[in-house]
């Protein structure tokens, strides 16, 4: 018996709250996905054409220092949501990411969903809603180790 | 008006005659910590002089002829006489104390101010949220709930440094995590694609910490900038502001609340501090002015 996504996604943090008609038009478009621990997931400049929310597991979001090699600028864990990529123009990664344990995921198809949220504008407006809240945390978060509050001048 | 918390009764009075005295104490291990932080371990030249301290106040520490500054106490408040003081090298005197040898003698006055709220936290979730060398003020806490283990709900230490090789305390955090019975998420600004943890700043972590926001009791230390911060997403996630407790740093010279250089608002923090309820500072909390 093929079971459906749509307990999962209301579940989720993410979706927390969405009408039920805008949980089964997303859920046509997503699918589990695991990635085995150090297993990439995207790569900077490939095709921005799914995000993630994972489920369990750890992901680091990467990207090359020329002389210091790969840093990690941010882990994505449990209940959180991977890649923005998707919903803007040129839709291209910016970053790498890499199962850091091994990864429990719901991928969704960005083309799917971005046309679902064409034809809906009130799905778009909810889910451009939720990106947004993320957007937002990310930008506080990356301003905060902008200020190096550790160092030696805190 | 909320009330400052008061200081304990273990205080200096009746121990110490006079709180502007130092009293010797010998150095018994310099530990270097991380590239800047180092840990003093001492014991008092008197060994018959009775010494307590809750978790939470600070030493005023002399280092005879250069000079002295406040370094909260970072030991286990159940293994007295022992003192440790872990601090960061940052000017003439921190400079000084890092060049101390095992076997030298330093001056102690102390123990001075607030302390974290340990008992008010019974039957309560516990969310500690260190930054940097923050996590040292708050591990005598973690001493105490740890030894009084079962009266406390969940006990959550979340930790943030600047990157893998700036954790304090690196093995005993691995032997606590180790008990099963404290939840310790450590996250790091920086790293290299070696760190198997997390990165991204500790106010990420508030959101999906596994703590009841009803019955929590949060204690901080940081960076200011983290704390504020930290604050608001704890009152985000719902727990009282009544309930979150923070420890300020100020410029701290007597200790007792004479000299007037660590005031802070209408506070001094030497006295009314280091540790505060959110109420009692919240309006005057990251008012540059101040």
């Amino acid at each position: 018996m093929i079971q459906t996504l749509e307990p999962i996604l209301r579940e989720h943090p993410f979706f927390q709250g969405m009408e039920e008609q805008h949980i089964r038009l997303i859920a046509g478009c997503s699918k589990n996905v695991r990635f085995g621990e150090g297993e990439v997931i995207f790569r900077e400049g490939d095709p921005a054409d799914h995000f993630y929310l994972i489920r369990e597991g750890l992901v680091s979001v990467q990207f090359v220092i020329p002389h210091d090699g790969l840093t990690t600028v941010q882990t994505v864990g449990s209940g959180e949501v991977l890649g923005w990529s998707w919903l803007f123009p040129p839709y291209r990664w910016h970053f790498d990411a890499r199962a850091q344990q091994p990864t429990h995921a719901l991928a969704f198809d960005g083309k799917c969903l971005r046309a679902k949220c064409d034809e809906d504008h009130d799905l778009g407006y909810e889910i451009y809603k939720r990106f947004m809240q993320v957007i937002t945390e990310r930008l506080e978060a990356t301003r905060l180790q902008l200020l190096d509050m550790y160092g030696a001048h805190a | 008006m909320v009330p400052m918390l008061e200081q304990t009764e273990v205080v200096t009075a009746g121990l110490v005659p006079d709180p502007m005295l130092p009293l010797p104490y010998r150095i018994q291990r310099v530990k270097q910590e991380t590239a800047d932080t180092f840990t003093l371990e001492i014991l008092p030249e008197d060994s018959s002089q009775r010494f307590s301290f809750a978790p939470g106040q600070f030493n005023m520490l002399y280092v005879f002829g250069v000079g002295e500054v406040p370094i909260s106490i970072s030991s286990d408040p159940g293994n007295v006489p022992l003192l440790k003081h872990t601090t960061r090298v940052v000017g003439t005197v921190t400079k000084a104390m890092r060049q101390l040898k095992r076997g030298e003698v330093m001056g102690i006055r102390g123990p001075f101010g607030s302390h974290w709220p340990v008992e008010e936290a019974t039957g309560r979730d516990v969310v500690i949220v260190a930054g940097g060398i923050g996590l040292a003020p708050l591990r005598p806490a973690l001493y105490r709930l740890m030894a009084e283990r079962d009266k406390f709900r969940r006990i959550v230490l979340l930790y943030g440094t600047r990157t893998p090789e700036d954790m304090l305390y690196r093995h005993e955090l691995e032997r606590w995590r180790g008990k099963f019975d404290l939840e310790i998420q450590v996250t790091v600004d920086r790293a290299a694609s070696n760190w198997r943890g997390n990165v991204g700043v500790v106010t990420t972590m508030i959101g999906r910490a596994p703590f009841d926001p009803s019955n929590t009791l949060a204690m901080l230390c940081g960076p200011e900038i983290m704390m504020r911060f930290t604050v608001m997403e704890l009152l985000k996630r719902g727990v009282a502001a009544e309930r979150v407790y923070l420890s300020a740093e100020r410029n701290m010279k007597c200790g007792i609340g004479f000299c007037g250089h660590c005031q802070y608002g209408p506070t001094f923090v030497c006295k009314d501090g280091p540790v505060f309820a959110l109420p009692s500072i919240a309006a005057i909390l990251g008012k540059s002015e101040i």
